[in-house]
């Protein structure tokens, strides 16, 4: 449903000749980013403020040769908005004695989950964190936290039973002092903005402690409704940053624009995932390729260089393309694709021309399921096997297709595939020679970072 | 200190004492009560837009359209909806806007099926699912609490096994709810389903109420778990899901569309679950899965109380929209 905008604009038919952007060669590339906005939920007062911005700022710039209008325009539009999203960003303060942070949000935003995941980027960083548990209305949401506290090896200081916020943040600070903890994670229950008496709660602890970071965890899935959210929190509590969490879904994410837009305060860190691991930090660029459907492969790359073992990625590649390329170093190959992440979360992170959202998704599913048939295969033979599959004849094999309960057939397709695999490589490793020209290529976008040090794979 | 909030536009303890607070059923004073945030942003700007004006033009077309996006029922449902409009421009007059446009999401709500559950003889399934944070567990809670009431027996499959305390959670609020629960922590979530429908089948319970992990539709292995429970579902009990219900929150914008699509084709979706209804989101996105998924809204939760989730009534919702 979303086709990429980059995708949309190939499609418009340059009706000037113009050297320059006007309002008529800009009309076309401008429709197509306002639609492209709404889609990724942007609010409208700020797609419209946004696109009024780019069309001060494009109207008269010359046209550079090679590119046409509605491509030069996309850039403006990409540099604006990694502009707007990435202003002001500043570090987590530390400030205060212990140095206070309080996250808030709506009911199911993923503030327990962040602040667990907050403490232990904190206590990366050096510091002593400590959560302290203030949501006293939801069932079990305390449980919850000691559960994720005691996962990460982080002390949770919890008041039982009491339902005075204001006194269990005053005991939590008597008790970092006591013990020497220098930062605390004030972890709130869920709230509408709207409802009075619950933000009085959130004020008065804001009065009377007056929190170094007051942070905002907003949910990357949210509509509209967004800026109305962020406003009033921002409007009542003054917040410092924003935490955009639910990054690991497939939302576009415009949510992101509105909220820094409309308050001007930044995102400091955004959430992925589950599973306690400390906040990832926030990259504008990326945010804005994402809002605007231009796929995120720096991602995808920077991904890969952390979770892959870079002395094993040399050890396998020289492997893969020698004879003693084994159904086992096959397997392992494939384990390291899997941190990855699933096949459908890795293509949604290329921007593959020419193929739809639909089909990605599509390929993903067949491709998943393939390398789990794989998989199962290969499980179900002998160490012996695994490492020279030549002795496979036709007694093993049946035994093999028992064992993982496919057809002979399909094993045999398999061995053959993966016998012609090792043929191919074999010989592509004969004109390696000729393609090390090749090497430093980088992709564009790529052009002003570092050098990607990781191997291909 | 707190003249920087905003006053609350409906006063709340007013509701509670009315006796329709208890119900599954929905007044329409209170619907309009709850909504009237979303009132605001639909009804007003309709009404703005038409004042002062002899003839339906474009800029109207356009303002209208843009409203409509407001209210998260996505673009292409605005453009659907706004473009009808534009056919008739020249026969209507701008005070025909509002019965157009309610009659337009009347049918749209109307074609995506019936807005009741309707309860079977014996023994009744409901898989609940949905995103992280959508408010799964409450709306049990709430539902147990409902059909508890109703003097059913009422059974709670605790296969959000992943989750810090997720148990815990909804153990309390089977508590409340005067249900039983089936609890396996940290087993496989297929399989606290099976031994619950076992027990549900053999101590003869009404309704068993499947609580499942949040999930993001784009984890693979996290929707290939959910089409386990299915499978262990379709196979124990083939004749008594009641109800797959998609649990969706008032404040997602598009991506609402997309967990109908994938959580529809992974779980057989019969319905969807609107939560946080009582917040200032609009629910658009209703409209745009009842559009483009042919799912309806079967139930909408309102607020924090035990009582606060009911059956969902489009008449109302969109007359609560419009007028």
């Amino acid at each position: 449903m979303f086709d990429s905008l980059s995708e949309k604009l190939q499609n418009i038919i340059q009706t000037t000749s113009s050297k320059k952007l006007d309002e008529d060669n800009m009309a076309d590339a401008l429709r197509e980013v306002r639609r492209a906005l709404l889609e990724a939920d942007v609010n409208l007062k700020v797609v419209r403020a946004f696109i009024s911005t780019i069309k001060d700022r494009a109207d008269g710039e010359q046209i550079l040769k090679g590119v046409n209008a509605s491509q030069q325009l996309v850039k403006i539009v990409y540099d604006e908005m990694t502009k707007l999203l990435g202003s002001e960003n500043k570090p987590l303060s530390t400030a205060g004695s212990p140095n206070l942070i309080m996250l808030f949000g709506l009911q199911g935003s993923g503030k327990t989950t962040s602040a667990a995941k907050l403490a232990l980027r904190l206590r990366k960083d050096g510091r002593n964190p400590l959560l302290v548990a203030a949501d006293v209305y939801r069932p079990a949401a305390i449980k919850q936290l000691q559960t994720l506290g005691k996962q990460i090896g982080v002390d949770v200081f919890t008041i039982d039973g009491s339902t005075d916020v204001r006194d269990i943040v005053a005991k939590a600070i008597d008790y970092a002092k006591e013990k020497g903890f220098n930062s605390v994670i004030i972890d709130t229950a869920g709230r509408l903005q709207i409802d009075t008496e619950m933000m009085a709660e959130l004020v008065l602890i804001e009065r009377f402690y007056n929190p170094a970071e007051k942070l905002l965890v907003i949910d990357s899935m949210t509509g509209q409704e967004a800026i109305n959210v962020a406003q009033t929190f921002n409007e009542q509590l003054d917040i410092t940053g924003i935490i955009l969490t639910k990054l690991d879904g497939d939302a576009r994410g415009g949510a992101a624009l509105s909220v820094v837009h409309s308050t001007g305060k930044p995102i400091k860190f955004t959430g992925m995932g589950e599973k306690i691991v400390e906040l990832d930090p926030f990259y504008p660029d990326r945010m804005a390729q994402r809002i605007l459907g231009m796929g995120d492969i720096i991602s995808l790359v920077e991904k890969a260089q952390e979770k892959i073992d870079l002395e094993q990625a040399k050890e396998m590649e020289k492997k893969m393309f020698s004879k003693e390329f084994s159904l086992e170093d096959f397997m392992s190959i494939q384990k390291q694709m899997k941190m990855l992440g699933s096949l459908d979360q890795i293509m949604g992170m290329l921007p593959i021309p020419g193929i739809s959202k639909k089909d990605k998704d599509q390929i993903a599913h067949l491709g998943e399921k393939h390398l789990k048939q794989v998989e199962s295969i290969i499980q179900s033979m002998t160490p012996q096997e695994r490492k020279k599959p030549d002795i496979l004849n036709g007694s093993r094999r049946k035994r093999i297709a028992k064992g993982c309960g496919l057809d002979v057939a399909v094993i045999n397709k398999f061995l053959k595939d993966f016998e012609n695999m090792k043929k191919m490589m074999q010989q592509f490793n004969k004109m390696k020679g000729n393609l090390g020209s090749l090497k430093g290529k980088r992709l564009p976008h790529q052009q002003f970072r570092p050098p990607i040090r990781g191997k291909r794979f | 200190m707190f003249e920087f909030f905003k006053k609350k536009e409906e006063n709340a303890d007013n509701i509670e004492n009315k006796e329709e607070k208890k119900g599954f059923n929905l007044s329409f004073s209170m619907f309009k009560n709850i909504i009237s945030k979303t009132q605001n942003a639909i009804s007003e700007s309709v009404s703005e837009i038409i004042s002062s004006k002899q003839k339906i033009d474009d800029d109207m077309l356009e303002e209208m359209e843009e409203t409509l996006i407001k209210a998260d029922v996505g673009l292409d449902t605005a453009v659907y909806v706004v473009d009808k409009l534009r056919e008739k421009q020249n026969k209507l007059t701008p005070d025909d806007i509002k019965p157009f446009l309610k009659n337009e999401f009347n049918t749209i709500l109307k074609e995506a099926g019936e807005c009741k559950i309707c309860l079977k003889d014996g023994l009744n399934i409901f898989l609940i699912t949905g995103v992280n944070g959508a408010g799964k567990t409450t709306l049990i809670g709430k539902l147990a609490y409902q059909y508890k009431n109703e003097g059913k027996r009422v059974l709670i499959a605790a296969a959000d096994t992943f989750r810090a305390a997720a148990e815990e959670q909804l153990e309390i609020w089977s508590n409340r709810a005067g249900a039983d629960i089936v609890r396996k922590d940290g087993a496989d979530p297929a399989s606290v389903v099976f031994d619950a429908i076992k027990k549900a089948q053999a101590e003869n319970y009404n309704i068993l109420l499947v609580d499942t992990a949040g999930r993001l539709q784009n984890k693979f292995n996290l929707m290939e778990e959910l089409r386990k429970i299915v499978r262990v579902i379709k196979k124990e009990a083939p004749e008594q899901i009641t109800e797959s219900l998609l649990v969706i929150d008032a404040n997602t914008g598009q991506n609402g569309l997309k967990q109908a699509e994938v959580f529809k084709e992974a779980t057989d979706l019969s319905s969807i679950a609107i939560t946080k209804l009582d917040g200032s989101a609009k629910g658009g996105i209703i409209i745009a899965i009842a559009k483009e998924m042919k799912l309806p809204v079967k139930l909408i939760g309102v607020g924090e109380k035990m009582t606060d989730l009911k059956e969902f009534n489009p008449d109302y919702f969109i007359d609560a929209l419009f007028d």
